[in-house]
């Protein structure tokens, strides 16, 4: 199935897909003969490959539109109506921005907007390198830190705009310090 | 099938149609006019979602959408109070409040059903009694290989949604999001070959009763001669 999906595509279109895309989309297609193929079970496979892929590729819903014979529009109309399914990948830092009531009447709002600036990117979306993904979320249940964001796992309290090029920077930081690491005990063992 | 026939009275006019049809259909043959986006006569089963074929019917509390009311002996309707209008008009300026349409440069000029419904309610198609609100959308979206679709113009009857899913050929399009996000979408269009059999189909341009779904082909034949025109009118010295 896939085979025949790739082999559908154009040359541009498949070059867009990278290693770890390509992954997902094989253990996708082996993971699929174990649900019916009927179209009942299109959200309980949809949910499925959201836990364990964290998201849901563009091909990987070609995939599951053919296996249960649903048109893929009408699956992404299906996955997109809840906020439970992301169609980009997680990237390393996952930023969840909450607009919950509290962190909304806070200025929530204020702070996605200032991620999806700095970062370049929208809401649900993904950086390019895979090292960032913004999200909104609702209520994480710090009301009283309101604004609050989680980064990882980490949650940030009474976030303002300058604490996110705060968080931005200690993220790169702390990447560009484990790269000098990782050099010099390369250096040191070769 | 034997059909009952019943005879109801709307607006002091006595008419007689089949026990149980819709009452919008009825009072449109009828001469009655009642205006619709959302409904088409081929739906068995309309969504209702509209509001603007808003009628009353004596003995009930409550206005009701004549589109998805079926007809029963005696029934006496009003298309035409001020209640209905008001309620109509409402309707109205809540679609209008998303709607971005520009009507000079829109290839659904003067055959726009908006526009139509627009002077039938009195209304102006940008409502100043409510806030408007943009839609995080752009102006034109060109994902699908055959379809252009502009999302401001769109007023979500869902049409569209209908007559792609009477054919069995093509790419099925369907709403997608929700909310003041929700939009028709073309997602996996480009990876699905069977969007290109669209090009064979095209009814759902055919049905949108605005200018917000048209062939990518007509569209720019469309678009080129608006812009010509523009360049003839900036040359004359006026
Ligand atoms: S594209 Fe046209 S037919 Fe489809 S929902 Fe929008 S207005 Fe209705
Ligand atoms: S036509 Fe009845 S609600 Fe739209």
């Amino acid at each position: 199935m896939l085979e025949q999906i790739l082999a559908s595509l154009d040359e541009s279109e498949r070059e867009a897909i990278d290693e770890e895309e390509l992954q997902v989309l094989e253990r996708v297609e082996s993971e699929l003969v174990t649900f019916p193929s009927e179209p009942s079970h299109l959200l309980p496979i949809l949910q499925h490959i959201q836990a364990r892929h964290g998201y849901l590729p563009k091909l990987a819903l070609r995939l599951v539109a053919d296996y249960v014979g649903v048109a893929i529009g009408k699956v992404y109309g299906i996955a997109t109506f809840y906020n439970q399914f992301r169609f980009n990948p997680p990237g390393r830092n996952p930023i969840k921005v909450c607009l919950g009531t509290a962190c909304h009447v806070k200025g929530g709002d204020i702070i996605l907007e200032n991620f999806e600036r700095r970062l370049g990117i929208r809401e649900g979306e993904t950086t390019a390198d895979r090292e960032y993904s913004l999200e909104r979320v609702a209520c994480i249940g710090c009301c009283a830190l309101a604004p609050a964001v989680v980064v990882g796992d980490k949650v940030e309290a009474y976030v303002t705009p300058s604490k996110v090029e705060g968080i931005i920077t200690e993220i790169e930081v702390r990447k560009e310090m484990a790269a000098r690491e990782q050099k010099k005990n390369e250096t040191a063992n070769g | 099938m034997s059909e009952k026939i019943v005879t109801i009275t709307v607006d002091g006019k006595k008419i007689t149609a089949p026990e149980g049809a819709w009452l919008l259909p009825v009072c449109l043959e009828h001469d009655i006019y009642i205006p619709s986006l959302c409904w088409l006569k081929e739906m068995d089963d309309p969504p209702a979602s509209c509001r603007l074929c808003l009628v009353e019917i004596e003995g009930l509390p409550e206005p009701v959408a004549s589109c998805r009311c079926p007809v029963r002996e005696g029934m006496v309707v009003r298309t035409n109070s001020d209640e209905i209008l008001k309620l109509r008009q409402v309707a109205f300026r809540l679609l209008v409040s998303t709607n971005d349409g520009h009507c000079n440069t829109c290839i659904a000029n003067r055959s726009c059903e908006l526009q139509q419904i627009a002077k039938f309610l009195h209304q102006p198609l940008r409502t100043k009694r409510l806030r408007h609100i943009d839609r995080d959308y752009p102006e034109i979206i060109d994902d699908h290989p055959v379809l252009m679709y502009e999302p401001k113009k769109c007023v979500l009857c869902g049409r569209c949604v209908y007559v792609c899913s009477q054919n069995e050929r093509g790419y099925k399009l369907d709403f997608a999001k929700r909310g003041m996000d929700t939009i028709i979408s073309f997602y996996g269009s480009d990876i699905d070959p069977a969007a290109k059999e669209c090009a064979d189909c095209l009814a759902c341009t055919e049905i949108c009763p605005v200018g917000a779904l048209s062939s990518k082909e007509k569209w720019r034949r469309f678009i080129a001669e608006v812009r010509l025109k523009q360049e003839q009118k900036k040359q004359k010295p006026s």
